[in-house]
């Protein structure tokens, strides 16, 4: 059962996936970029994949292009889900 | 890093030949060994057994992997013999003839079960490989491909895309200690081969045809842990053919 999708759950889950791909915890922030955070496409295919398990919300190499920031990462996740 | 517990591999096309080679040689690696196939039954069975004789663990799976999602293949797989962390693309079909005369139906038969399926299988493996940070794909192309054979440009076009597929597949994940490789047999004996054309020892330099355990070797060696820094790269096992 996929979890409810709020933007404060997405952030959690966000904020809690990418330490593993070696982001500083104290660098993240909705503002930051990816690229500042050194988060490369297969972290981020990683991530949709965690998010997609949690949530039942699948994106695709298109949707992941398309994201910079972390805020657009949490905001496409609830308006997929919308 | 070393192989996680319950390791499973899942080797499609595997009641016989090569496939079949393929997973007896992965069980004696100590892998548990899901033995894919389409419609022989009893071969598939005689695959698992001739593994349960030897002290391995092995189970027989039906599915056509040429049909669409297999991720109701992998669910089974890992409800009943644990993760796939090494998934062997061996299941290949042929329907030959010349270009000229080669209709769509055969050509989208081959592409379909010999590339298709092996892209559709892999991109499912590879969610728990990369998650787990260890796993194995091996893709069983053809000399095929990398050289010319008349009559077989649908397998040659699928073969040639099987290994482009593994040396792309292989630097994406490479960090995440998926590898990717593929091996490329050169005429070995088993019921896809038994017509060969005469003359054919002559363009081997071993002088013999080969056999599936041949195959078997070389897959099980990219599959181990020994070869967790070979990536992206195809192991020719013809004999010398294409040397």
């Amino acid at each position: 059962m996929a979890a409810t999708v709020t933007p404060e759950a997405v952030e959690k889950t966000v904020v809690e996936a990418l330490p593993q791909f070696g982001v500083d915890e104290s660098q993240i922030s909705r503002d930051a970029t990816f690229e500042e955070l050194d988060v490369d496409s297969l972290d981020l295919a990683e991530l949709s994949q965690i998010i997609e398990d949690e949530y039942g919300v699948q994106l695709k190499g298109d949707d992941v292009g398309k994201i910079k920031t972390v805020g657009d990462a949490i905001d496409l996740v609830v308006s997929r889900a919308g | 890093m070393s192989r996680p517990e319950n390791a499973t591999a899942l080797v499609t096309g595997a009641s016989k030949g090569i496939g079949s080679a393929i997973a007896k040689a992965l069980a004696a690696d100590g892998w548990n060994v899901a033995v894919n196939y389409r419609s022989d039954e009893d071969g598939a069975n005689a695959t698992v057994k001739a593994i349960e004789d030897a002290g391995g663990t092995a189970k027989a799976y039906q599915a056509d992997v040429s049909n669409g999602a297999p991720d109701e293949l992998f669910k089974q797989v890992e409800d009943d013999l644990g993760p796939v962390i090494a998934l062997v693309n061996n299941a290949g079909v042929t329907a030959d003839g010349l270009a000229l005369q080669l209709d769509d139906e055969a050509w989208d038969k081959v592409i379909g079960t010999n590339l298709t399926a092996a892209f559709r299988l892999t991109r499912r493996a590879m969610r728990p490989m990369i998650k787990a940070r260890y796993g194995r794909i091996v893709n069983v192309a053809s000399v095929v491909g990398p050289r010319a054979n008349a009559g077989q440009s649908n397998y040659a076009a699928a073969k040639a895309g099987l290994i482009g597929m593994t040396k792309t597949v292989a630097a994406e994940v490479a960090r995440r200690g998926v590898t990717v490789n593929a091996v490329a047999p050169g005429f070995i004996e088993t019921d896809m081969t038994k017509d060969l054309p005469e003359g054919v020892l002559d363009v081997i330099p071993a002088r013999r045809v080969g056999t599936p355990e041949d195959v078997a070797a070389a897959v099980r060696f990219l599959a181990s842990e020994d070869a967790g820094y070979v990536t992206g790269t195809t192991l020719f096992v013809d004999g010398g053919m294409s040397a």
